[in-house]
């Protein structure tokens, strides 16, 4: 199938001189929500104001479901809706004047039962004739949302959609994230949150110095850097590890009450049978255990952290 | 064409102004009476006709431009300013519109307003002294004229200012000296020599003398050459917007 967007050999170097994109190649596929995970000033704004129009690119080129973002820009814009990082608004207009606004502005017809339907969705039908200056910075994203859906797009960026958002807000975002998706919408979300990655997206790829690192299914991702360590709480403590357990490159933790094991959990074999077989024959017990496996986040700052 | 669109967005537009009806409208209409109390009624009633009109009625289309000009400027200008001073300029620019489809909604909006508002006071100056117009067709086109031009001006300001300052700045130190240099409250025959030489080489003076001809027949400059240097005006400032747009100047990065 191909890809919903297609971004090829893209750079952007800013007026100053900066080179905040360097040769970004990244595919999109049709109906997933993909995240685009990056430390701050990564280039993920960047990249999602070209994509949008927003942005000039500097080089390469771009496509929004096989229109050309600059060419063909009307074709590609009208597929897509943008929520931006910053809470931008008409302070003096009205929740459905803004609304109705966008919905006109992207050239489609007037629909008052569409825009109501959105509206409650989002629950803001009770507020749709307050002025936006009274709503609440929740609120206010909500509205952003409800402008960037407004013209039906097949595509949804939200760039940072809940920083600085409260913890139920960020709840129900995700459940309108995910509702859309199931009506076929493809979203795009940057986080730098990596919980929100894990917990929203497919797909993750990560960004950082203006370069893509890393896309990977997300299971897939979790599976083969997730690195799981089996932790060992011994009855009496000891000062090293035995010389009979030297293959294992475990580690001693918590004064020596602990003993550590580090293991790769896409190996075929985990090496746990064999390990409290040998713990048993050196006569090292132990009263308790726990498993862990590294988090998304974990995995995320050992990849950033490789980067100059 | 994405006439949708240039509807949202001219009505948007017009939209602002409803809501703030008493500094688009109400305070011009003020001012542009206090004008006719002060020089069309107290000193005018001690100044001699000018060709023929008495000064209060003379003064008439030269007030109308001077408010014409000042609001178009700053209407469009502001228009444009405030949508990238707050950042909603985001929503126009990621939007299925083209840049024609974009200056031509702004700058509809903001020449519809003065227009209006020119014709307001029009209708407050008959108040005041008793007007006949001798040429109404050409009055419209140069009322409608000057709105264009002077919006599609201000859009220019209103792109290229990166403060409140900026967006001042032209319509205080520029257009509002040349509009009052530019006769509106004289005939530039009544100058010496050298200063009506001078002159010449101000816009405003092709728009008052033309807008004043099509009231009483009367004109500093010929017609022809108002009309003219209007348009060549119009043409400087849209080929100012073509490159603008083209490049992205000040609007994307
Ligand atoms: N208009 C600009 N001019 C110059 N540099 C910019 C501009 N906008 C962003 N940058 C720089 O580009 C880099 C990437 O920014 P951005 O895309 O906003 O990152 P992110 O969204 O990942 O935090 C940053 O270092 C930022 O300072
Ligand atoms: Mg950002």
């Amino acid at each position: 199938m191909q890809p919903i967007i297609s971004v090829s050999n893209l750079s952007k170097t800013y007026a100053t001189g900066f080179r905040a994109l360097k040769n970004i190649n990244l595919d999109i596929n049709r109906g997933e929500i993909f995240a685009l995970l990056g430390p701050n000033g990564a280039g993920k704004t960047t990249l999602i104001g070209i994509i949008c129009g927003i942005v000039n690119p500097s080089e390469g080129k771009v496509t929004a479901d096989g229109h050309d973002i600059i060419r063909d820009y009307r074709q590609a814009r009208s597929r897509i809706g943008l929520v931006p990082q910053e809470l931008t608004t008409d302070a003096f207009e009205t929740v459905w004047a803004t609304v109705s606004f966008s919905r006109g502005l992207f050239g489609k017809k007037a629909d008052p039962a569409y825009v109501e339907k959105i509206l409650r969705d989002l629950s803001l039908w009770d507020k749709k004739d307050s002025k936006l200056i009274t709503l609440s910075g929740g609120m206010k994203r909500r509205v952003m949302i409800a402008k960037a859906l407004s013209h039906e797009p097949q595509i949804l960026f939200l760039d940072e959609p809940t920083a600085g958002v409260d913890v139920e807000l960020r709840r129900d975002m995700w459940e309108v994230v995910r509702s859309l998706r199931d009506t076929g919408v493809t979203i795009i979300l940057t986080t730098h949150y990596i919980e929100e990655a894990e917990e929203m997206a497919d797909r993750v790829g990560v960004i950082s110095h203006g370069e893509i690192i890393l896309v990977e299914d997300k299971a897939e991702l979790m599976r083969k850097l997730g690195r799981k360590q089996l932790r060992l709480q011994l009855l009496n403590p000891l000062d090293a590890v035995p010389a009979s357990l030297g293959t294992y490159g475990m580690e001693l933790a918590d004064g020596g009450r602990e003993l550590v094991y580090t293991y790769d959990t896409a190996g075929e074999r985990t090496g746990i049978t064999s390990l409290l077989q040998d713990l048993n024959e050196s006569g090292i017990r132990f009263k308790d255990l726990q498993t862990h496996q590294s988090s998304l986040e974990e995995i995320f700052v050992s990849l950033v952290r490789k980067q100059p | 064409m994405n006439y949708r669109a240039m509807r949202s967005i001219y009505l948007f537009e017009m939209a602002r102004t409803w809501r703030t009806l008493l500094q688009s409208i109400v305070s011009p209409v003020i001012s542009t009476s206090l004008y006719f109390v002060v020089f069309g009624a107290a000193i005018g009633s001690r100044i001699e006709e000018i060709d023929g009109v008495s000064y209060g009625a003379f003064i008439v289309p030269g007030l109308i431009m001077l408010s014409l000009l000042t609001q178009s400027i700053s209407n469009a200008s502001f228009g444009i300013y405030f949508p990238k001073f707050t950042g909603t300029i985001y929503e126009i620019l990621s939007a299925p519109v083209s840049f024609l489809e974009i200056t031509a909604s702004y700058v509809g909006a903001a020449a519809s307003k003065s227009i209006i508002l020119g014709l307001i006071i029009l209708a407050t100056a008959a108040l005041f002294v008793p007007l006949h117009i001798a040429h109404p067709f050409w009055m419209l086109l140069f009322l409608v004229l000057t709105a264009v031009t002077f919006s599609l001006f201000g859009f220019i300001i209103g792109i290229w200012a990166d403060g409140f300052e900026k967006l001042q700045l032209v319509p205080l130190l520029i257009v509002t000296p040349l509009t009052f240099l530019g006769g509106s409250f004289y005939s530039i025959n009544m100058l010496p020599p050298f200063w009506q030489k001078v002159t010449l080489f101000n816009p405003v003076v092709y728009l008052v003398s033309g807008f004043r001809w099509s009231f009483f027949g009367i004109a500093d400059v010929s017609v022809g050459i108002s009309l003219g240097m209007t348009l060549v005006f119009l043409a400087v400032c849209l080929c100012i917007v073509a490159w603008i747009f083209k490049t992205g100047y000040r609007l994307k990065t």
